[in-house]
Formats: structure tokens, sequence, C-alpha cells
């Protein structure tokens, strides 16, 4: 276990020495800069035409949830650019045979880089979420329905594109990696619409489509079922919006995309164990 | 043959195929505890792959290798290893220091012991200096000395060196023969892999050559000094018959640019050569043995080169 820590502790600092995750940060501070001013605004002018309470609440629960879609993106994004090069860069360019040539198993390699890319997006996404929900209590007084729920849903989307990055990456460079994850995170994204098109205009091919689309790449599933337990009923009523609760994934597809998860990351132990370095 | 014991590499009948191509086509290759042994062959011959091989990084199509008495790539034994690869990369954000402090976790030093062994490494590479600047400010020759720092972390008994001279300035040639030297004084086998012949000439005691994945030719360089040289005779007063009692010592004799030259098979027969030619009345200015360079056996051995 001790190699399989010095190996996290290794990718958690390379991430900061590289200064991934403080530009990141610095990103993601600049985020919530922004969304508290819209926030204000949306406040301010929902105070100024003496809108209802209940009408002012849901138009400011529908900003925060357009601010947790943004956050989503961003920690997809952060999950996938990160990780691409870890281990087909290492493998391609032979950093790997002076590390895997000591006493240590291929799998306390992978494992302790898989742990160090979770530590920073848990951090990320703690930052990010806990950020945005802090502003929101501090000007309209309320959170995220849920939000932990929502967390642990929009973190496990992250940790899904994550181990598949690196199941791709024991096999393919590093562009096909890149190429393949954000790939089938698009299939999953166009394949969540046309399952909410399908239910809203009662396809239920359409819908049959989207969750096909889901279980080829769950991590849309994720996002939607975040957001279902994150906002309250009327505004899930706002339709064909990323928001759209017309198809909500079942706690099965919840669970099948943990099962996904898992599966990839053991798939890439298994590659990695096998290929010729 | 040697007991598995007191070899430190034993392969038997190793072979690779990537593809339609062999790499490795029948490697085997028996290396004593305590050798510094050279592997030496043309581009593309297999050789790094043998290495990568044998130290579990390529698994072989077939056949077997034991290192150190236990099959190739176990992971206990890889604890007694070390190895520079040819092209070493690494974390080019960490500190010499940082570098060196991870490797040794990762072979299970711990905390107390790499403290005092890392400052040793770093000054007998000669990098106490720069202990504390990251990689990437470093020199092509001084990442080099650095690998091979890494390399001895854990005073391996078994030491891999790929092309261990590579980028290396003479005052860094130097010292990876001071390095191999030191090695065989206190006992470890070093499978030395590299271009440089002159290197593997003057630190290796036994060589193998290969090509096309195959070992062509294993042997003792102290094997050479008697093998067949050319000599060089600079005199005078020598006819075509003297010249033609020489072929009782010499395979070939001739005269160039005034000077005798003789294809010798043994230098035991120097001296016989010597006082017959003054039996003869021959005068004699100059005897002069021209010992084929190890380059030359590799050519020799290895054959011409006939492109990649």
């Amino acid at each position: 276990m001790n190699r399989v820590l010095t190996m996290t502790g290794v990718t958690f600092r390379e991430a900061a020495r590289k200064r991934v995750l403080w530009m990141a940060l610095a990103a993601g501070g600049a985020f919530l800069i922004l969304f508290a001013t819209a926030m204000h605004f949306q406040l301010q002018t929902a105070n100024e035409i003496h809108a209802a309470k209940i009408v002012q609440r849901t138009g400011a629960e529908g900003m925060l949830m357009v601010g947790m879609y943004a956050i989503d993106m961003l920690i997809v994004v952060l999950a996938v650019l990160t990780s691409i090069d870890t281990l087909s860069g290492e493998i391609s360019s032979g950093t790997i045979q002076a590390v895997a040539t000591k006493p240590v198993r291929r799998w306390e390699l992978l494992f302790g880089k898989w742990l160090g890319f979770v530590a920073m997006l848990t951090l990320f996404a703690a930052f990010m979420i806990g950020g945005i929900n802090l502003v929101t209590y501090l000007m309209g007084g309320f959170t995220a329905h849920h939000l932990f729920q929502g967390f642990v849903l929009i973190w496990l989307e992250s940790v899904l594109l994550l181990s598949l990055t690196f199941l791709f990456g024991t096999s393919f460079s590093t562009l096909t990696n890149g190429v393949l994850a954000l790939g089938l995170h698009g299939l999953a994204f166009i394949g969540g619409w046309i399952e909410q098109a399908g239910a809203l205009t009662h396809t239920p091919k359409a819908v049959n489509v989207g969750v096909i689309a889901s279980l080829i790449m769950p991590s849309e599933a994720l996002w939607r079922r975040a957001v279902f337990a994150m906002q309250p009923p009327l505004v899930s009523g706002l339709q064909m919006t990323p928001f759209s609760a017309a198809s909500v994934p079942s706690p099965a597809m919840i669970g099948y995309a943990v099962l996904y998860t898992l599966l990839a990351l053991c798939f890439a132990v298994w590659r990695l164990e096998r290929r010729d370095l | 043959m040697l007991s598995t014991e007191k070899l430190a590499i034993a392969t038997r009948n190793l072979r690779k195929v990537f593809g339609h191509k062999i790499a490795v086509r029948n490697l085997t290759l028996e290396v004593p505890r305590g050798e510094v042994f050279g592997f030496l062959g043309p581009n593309g011959a297999g050789k790094s792959t043998s290495v990568k091989m044998l130290l579990g990084l390529v698994e072989p199509t077939s056949g077997s290798a034991l290192l150190l008495g236990h099959p190739a790539g176990d992971r206990k034994t890889r604890a007694n290893i070390g190895f520079l690869p040819e092209h070493f990369r690494f974390y080019d954000w960490l500190t010499a220091t940082e570098l060196l402090r991870l490797h040794g976790r990762l072979y299970g030093i711990g905390s107390e012991a790499l403290r005092k062994r890392i400052p040793e490494l770093l000054d007998r590479v000669g990098l106490s200096a720069h202990r504390d600047k990251q990689l990437r400010q470093f020199s092509k020759g001084m990442l080099q000395r650095i690998g091979l720092a890494q390399a001895l972390l854990n005073d391996p008994g078994l030491l891999f060196l790929d092309e261990p001279t590579s980028g290396l300035d003479p005052l860094g040639r130097r010292l990876v023969r001071d390095v191999i030297k030191e090695q065989r004084e206190r006992g470890a086998t070093v499978l030395l892999n590299s271009h440089l012949l002159s290197e593997v000439e003057v630190t290796c005691d036994r060589v193998a050559f290969i090509r096309a994945g195959e070992v062509i030719e294993t042997r003792p360089l102290s094997s050479f000094e008697n093998d067949r040289c050319t000599v060089m005779i600079r005199a005078r007063n020598f006819c075509e018959q003297t010249l033609a009692e020489l072929r009782r010592w010499a395979g070939s004799v001739c005269v160039n640019d005034g000077r005798i030259v003789l294809e010798v098979n043994c230098p035991n027969v120097y001296p016989e050569i010597v006082r017959f030619l003054v039996e003869r009345g021959v005068e004699i200015f100059e005897f002069t043995p021209q010992k084929l360079s190890l380059e030359q056996r590799f050519l020799e051995i290895v054959g011409k080169d006939e492109g990649l």
C-alpha cells in the first residue's frame, strides 16, 4: 500500500507542480465571481419588480442549476484533459520503464495514479460545488436540494471519465484517448437530449435510443440524476433544458454507472498488467 | 555449465515476436554472478528487447529466463536489480532529490536510509550542487548522471546499463567506468549495453555478439589477446626466400610500402619470427603487432552493415 500512496502523492504533486490544479482553481474562482455577479443582478431585478417570493426563489434556483451545469462540464473536462496523457504518455516516452522495473506491481502504479487524480478531482469538485452553494446561500439564503447526493453523482461522473481515460491510456495514444473519452461523453450528451425529447413527445423508441446511449456511456445519466436530486420539482418542470426531468435515469442506471466505472478501472489494470512496456 | 545459483542471468531459447517481426529469435545466455558483461550488436539486433524481457517489461513469446535464480519479472527479485534505460525519462518537474526519493520509496527503502543514501549518491554522480534543481533544468549529461544514481539506489546485485555513456562528456564517461568498476569490486553483476565499443573494451569481462535476435558468439575479452593479429615489420636485407619461409608462422605474408606485413594466428610465435629473421641476416628496425580492436572484431563477427 505504501507504493500505491507513493504514486498517489507523486501524481497529486504533479498536478500542483505543473500548476494544473492551481489554474483550474483560479478559473473556478473567476467563475464563482461571475456567478455571484449574475445572481446579484437577478435578485436585484426580482426585488425591483416586486416579484412574488416563489418566483424570485424559482428564478434563483434555476440560476443555481445553470451554474451547477457549468461546473459539471468543467469537472468533466478537467478529469479528461489532466489524465489523458498520464499512462499513454509515460508508455510512449518510456518514463514508465524506470518505474515499472522497481519492485512494484503494475496495478499499484495504476491505482496509485488513479487515486491521485481522484483526490485532485474531489478537491476541485468540493471547491466548485461548495463555492457556488455558499455564494447562493449568502445571497439568496438557500442551497441546492440534496446537495451531498448531487455532489456525489457529479463526482462519480468525473471518476467514471477518469477511469475510462485510464483504460484507453493503456492501449491508445494520448490523442486517440482524448478523442474516445470526449467522443463517448458527447454521445451520452446527445443521447440524453434524445431521451428527454422522446419522453416529452411520448416517443418510446427515442427514449430507448437515449437509454442505449446511456448504457454505452452513462456519464450524462449521472448528471441528469444529480440535477433531478438537486432541484425542486417546479424547476424540474422547465422542459427541454439540461435540467429537464422528463425522463430521469433510474437508480439502476446509477448502479450501472458505478459498475461501469469499476469495470473500466479493472480492465485498465488487466490491460496494463499484460501489455509490453 | 554453471549452476543456477552461480548465475546472475540465465536464458534459454528466449524469443519475442511482434506481429510478423521476430525481434529476438533464440537468446540463450549465461552470465555468472560478479561479471561485467557486454551486450553488443548493431541497431535493431534485439538488444533492448532482450533487456526488456529480462526486466519483465516485455513478455517473451517463448523461452525462459532466470535473474538471480528467479524467473524474470519476479517482483521481489526486482528489489535487487538496478536499471538505467537507454532513454532515461523522468518526471521533469521533480528535483534531483525528489526523484531519488520517489525511486527509493518504490524500492521500499525507508525514509531514514534514504536520507543518508540520497546525498551519498548525488555526491557520487557529481550532482550535489544541483540537488534542489528541477530536472527540466538539467543538461542531457546531468540527466544521465541522475539516471545512473537512481539505478544504484538499492546497491543492486544485478545492474542493467543501457547505453549509460550516451550524452556524457569524457568526465562523465570516466564516472560510468569507475562506477562499473566499483560495482564489480563489491560483487555485483553488470550487464552493459553500449554502442561505444571502446567503453566495452575497457570495462567488460566478457561480451556477447548479437545479430538478428540471436547470440552469435560469447567470449571473454581476454581471449582476444591471443587472437590472430597483424604484425608490421620495418626491416631491410630480406629476400623472397625469407618471406616464403615466414609462412611457417603466418597465414599471409606480403610487403607493403617496404614493410613486411604478416597475419599471425598466435602471439607466442613472435620471438621465433624475430630469431628467424635475425638468423637470416635481416636488419629489423621495428616489429609492431597490431591487435585488432573490438570494433574490428565486431565488424568481423557481426558482419557488414546491410542497412536498417
